[in-house]
C-alpha cells in the first residue's frame, strides 16, 4: 500500500509509503483514486514513510495533494523534488486549458459538409493544376534538347522497364496458361479445342498484357516515383531545387514521365510475346495442338489491328501511373507518415484509374470496331 | 572538481573501426556522477561513435564500456534493456516521432515501458514540458509545426520521460540562434543542478561548453583527453590549440569573462 490514510477530526492524515517512482505508475494510480478527498478542512502529510521517490512520483503526489479544497499541512520536510516543482510550476503559472467538447450538431454536421466539399473541390482545382504545369512544361522542354533531360529519362527507362522485365514476363506466361487451361477445359465441350488459340491470342494481345503490365508498373513504379518525390520534399531537396532556379516540374516530372512512356509500351511487347508463348505451351503439351497447328491458327485469328488495339492504350496508362505517382509524391508534407499514406494513395489511385480507362477504351473500341 | 571514486560510466580501451579506418585507438574515459562532461572533437573524429557506443547501440571492436559497473559489450539484449531505460537521449535533430504529438512522443516511452492511465500519462507529459519551458499547448503539436529551439525542448521533455540519472545530449545547440542556445544551455544547467543529473554531451559550441561542462573530453587522432576546461585550454597538443584559441574560440571567451 503506497498510501495510508485516517481521519481525525476535521484533518485527513495521509502517509505516502514504499517507492514512489515511475516503475509503479499504476499502483501510485491505484493509491492516490483510493483515497476520498473534499470531506476534511486540512490534509497533514507525513513524509517519514518514503523510502524511494522519483520525479514521476513526487509530481503525481504533488498534483494530488494540491488538488483538493483541503488545507495542505506538512507535518515533517517535503522532499527535495518538492522544491523543484514548486519552482518549475512557479516559472510557468498553472492555467487551466478546458479540453474543447465534441459537438454533434446541425451546424456541426453542414460545416463538416462544407468543408468536406470545398476540401474536394481544392483537390480538383490542385489536381487540374498540375496537370496543366505538366503540359505547359512538357511543350516548352520539347524545345531544347538538354531541358529534355536525355540522361534521366534513360535512367527511369532502365529503372521501369528494363528491371520490370523479369517480373512482368512470368506474370505474363504464367496468366496465359491459366487462361488458356480454363478455356481448354470449356471449350472441350463442344470439340471445339482448337479456339483456345483464338481466345489465348485475342485476351492476351488485346487485354491481359496491356492491363496486366500497367498494374505491374503502377505497383513498382507508381510508388517508387510517389517516394523518391515524397522524401526529397521532406529533405526540403524541392526547395533547394526551386531556390537554385531550376524548374522541378522538368528535371522530377517529366523524366520520369517521357521515361515510363517510353517503357510501357515496350514492356507490354515483351508481356505479348511471353503471353503467346504460355498459350503455346500449355496448347502443345496439354491439348495436342502443336506449334505448326497454333502459328497458322493464330494468324487467322488475329485481325491488323488486334496487335495495336493492346498497344495503343499503354502510353495512355502510362501517363496515368507517371502522372498520379509524382502528383502524389509532391503532396507530401511535414511528416512520415504521410509520405506513406501518399504512396499508397498513389497506387491504388493509379491502379483505379488504369482500369477505369482500360474499360473505356473498350466501349470506344467496340463503337469504333476496332 | 568532486572526482567521485566510482564513476557512473567507464570506457577502458574501447576501439572502433571501420573498415581500414580506425576511428578510435583504446581509448579510456570516465564519467562521473553528477557531472557535466562535454566531449568535443573535429567532424569525422567519431564523437557520434562514442556517442553510441556509451548507449549500447554500437559494439566496439575491442574494450569494456562499463554502465553502473557493468560491462554493456557483452550484456544480453533483456539487461541492456534494462540499462537503457536509466538514461535518456536527445539527438542531433531531435528524432522526435514526426507522426506523433509531442506529448504523444514524450509518453512514448513511459508506455512501452509501464501501465498507466491516460491521465496519469498526461500529468506527467505535463510536467515534462513544464520543466523544459514549452507552453503546455505545445504538447498538442506536431514536430513538424514546432520551431527548432522547441523540437530540441521536446526532444529533451522526451529525454526526461523515465526520470533518468543519466542524460546524453547530441549537439543540443546545432542549429539555434544564439538566444536560443543560451537559454537552453540555461535550461540544461538548471536541469543539471536541481536533477542531480549526470549529462554527457558532444557539442561544437563553445559558448555551451563554457557555459555548462565541468570536465570536457576532446577526442583528437583517435584518442581522448579529458581535463577540466582551463586544462584543457592549456594543453599544448597544436588541435587543441587551435580549437580554444582560435579566432571564434576568443570571441566566445571574452564573451564568457564579460558576463
Amino acid at each position: 500500500m503506497l498510501l495510508e490514510s485516517e481521519r481525525h477530526g476535521d484533518a485527513l492524515v495521509v502517509r505516502p509509503k514504499g517507492a514512489w517512482c515511475v516503475e509503479n505508475l499504476a499502483q501510485i494510480e491505484a493509491a492516490l483514486a483510493a483515497v476520498p478527498r473534499g470531506a476534511a478542512a486540512r490534509l497533514l502529510v507525513d513524509y517519514s514513510g518514503i523510502e524511494k521517490l522519483d520525479l514521476s512520483g513526487a509530481w503525481l503526489l504533488h498534483r494530488w495533494l494540491d488538488a483538493g479544497p483541503e488545507e495542505r499541512v506538512d507535518q515533517n520536510d517535503a522532499p527535495e523534488h518538492f522544491a523543484f516543482i514548486d519552482d518549475v510550476l512557479h516559472q510557468q503559472p498553472k492555467e487551466h486549458v478546458p479540453p474543447p467538447e465534441p459537438r454533434l450538431t446541425v451546424r456541426e454536421a453542414l460545416a463538416w459538409i462544407g468543408r468536406n466539399t470545398i476540401w474536394w473541390l481544392r483537390q480538383i482545382r490542385l489536381s487540374i493544376a498540375f496537370l496543366g504545369r505538366v503540359a505547359v512544361n512538357g511543350v516548352s522542354a520539347l524545345r531544347s534538347l538538354h531541358s529534355l533531360r536525355v540522361p534521366s529519362i534513360t535512367r527511369h527507362v532502365y529503372e521501369t522497364g528494363i528491371q520490370a522485365i523479369p517480373i512482368v514476363s512470368l506474370i505474363a506466361f504464367l496468366i496465359s496458361v491459366i487462361v488458356a487451361y480454363l478455356g481448354a477445359q470449356q471449350l472441350k465441350l463442344f470439340g471445339a479445342e482448337i479456339f483456345t488459340v483464338d481466345l489465348v491470342a485475342i485476351a492476351v494481345l488485346r487485354e491481359m498484357s496491356p492491363l496486366l503490365t500497367a498494374i505491374i508498373v503502377a505497383g513498382r513504379s507508381g510508388s517508387a516515383f510517389a517516394a523518391e518525390i515524397g522524401v526529397m520534399r521532406l529533405n526540403d531537396e524541392i526547395d533547394a531545387l526551386q531556390s537554385m532556379g531550376v524548374n522541378y516540374f522538368e528535371v522530377l516530372v517529366l523524366p520520369r514521365l517521357v521515361g515510363l512512356v517510353i517503357a510501357l509500351p515496350l514492356l507490354t511487347i515483351i508481356a505479348d510475346a511471353m503471353g503467346l508463348a504460355g498459350g503455346a505451351l500449355l496448347s502443345s503439351t496439354l491439348l495436342d495442338i502443336s506449334l505448326a497447328q497454333f502459328l497458322p491458327r493464330m494468324q487467322d485469328a488475329l485481325a491488323p489491328t488486334t496487335f495495336w488495339a493492346g498497344l495503343v492504350k499503354t502510353p495512355v496508362f502510362a501517363l496515368i501511373i507517371a502522372l498520379v505517382g509524382t502528383y502524389r509524391g509532391m503532396q507530401v508534407r511535414e511528416s512520415s507518415r504521410e509520405l506513406g499514406r501518399l504512396t499508397t494513395v498513389a497506387v491504388v489511385q493509379s491502379i483505379f484509374l488504369v482500369i477505369f480507362a482500360d474499360a473505356v477504351f473498350a466501349v470506344v473500341f467496340v463503337e469504333l470496331d476496332f | 572538481m568532486s572526482a567521485s571514486p566510482s564513476p557512473i560510466i567507464s570506457i577502458r580501451g574501447v576501439t572502433n573501426r571501420f573498415g581500414r579506418q580506425l576511428v578510435h585507438d583504446r581509448v579510456d574515459l570516465d564519467v562521473y556522477p553528477g557531472e557535466v562532461l562535454g566531449i568535443v572533437g573535429g567532424s569525422g573524429s567519431g564523437k557520434s561513435v562514442l556517442l553510441k557506443t556509451m548507449l549500447g547501440l554500437h559494439r566496439p571492436n575491442d574494450g569494456e564500456v562499463r554502465v553502473e559497473g557493468r560491462d554493456i559489450t557483452k550484456m544480453a539484449d533483456a539487461e541492456l534493456l534494462e540499462v537503457k531505460r536509466r538514461y535518456g537521449v536527445t539527438f542531433q535533430h531531435g528524432a522526435l516521432f514526426s507522426s506523433f504529438t509531442v506529448a504523444e512522443n514524450v509518453q512514448l516511452p513511459i508506455r512501452e515501458y509501464f501501465q498507466a492511465s491516460q491521465a496519469t500519462l498526461d500529468a506527467l507529459t505535463e510536467l515534462r514540458l513544464r520543466m523544459v519551458g514549452l507552453p503546455i499547448e505545445a504538447g498538442s503539436k506536431l514536430p513538424s509545426q514546432l520551431s527548432g529551439g522547441m523540437i530540441k525542448r521536446a526532444a529533451l521533455a522526451r529525454a526526461l520521460a523515465l526520470d533518468p540519472a543519466l542524460l546524453f545530449l547530441d549537439e543540443p545547440t546545432a542549429g539555434l540562434d544564439p538566444i536560443a542556445a543560451a537559454s537552453f544551455d540555461e535550461l540544461v544547467s538548471y536541469l543539471h543542478r536541481s536533477l542531480k543529473l549526470t549529462i554527457v554531451m558532444i557539442t561544437h559550441d563553445l559558448d555551451t561548453l563554457i557555459a555548462t561542462c565541468s570536465r570536457v573530453a576532446v577526442l583528437v587522432d583517435r584518442k581522448i583527453t579529458v581535463d577540466t576546461l582551463a586544462g584543457i585550454m592549456n594543453h599544448p597538443h597544436p588541435w587543441i590549440q587551435e580549437y580554444f584559441h582560435g579566432p571564434r574560440a576568443r570571441a566566445a571567451q571574452a564573451a564568457a569573462q564579460g558576463k
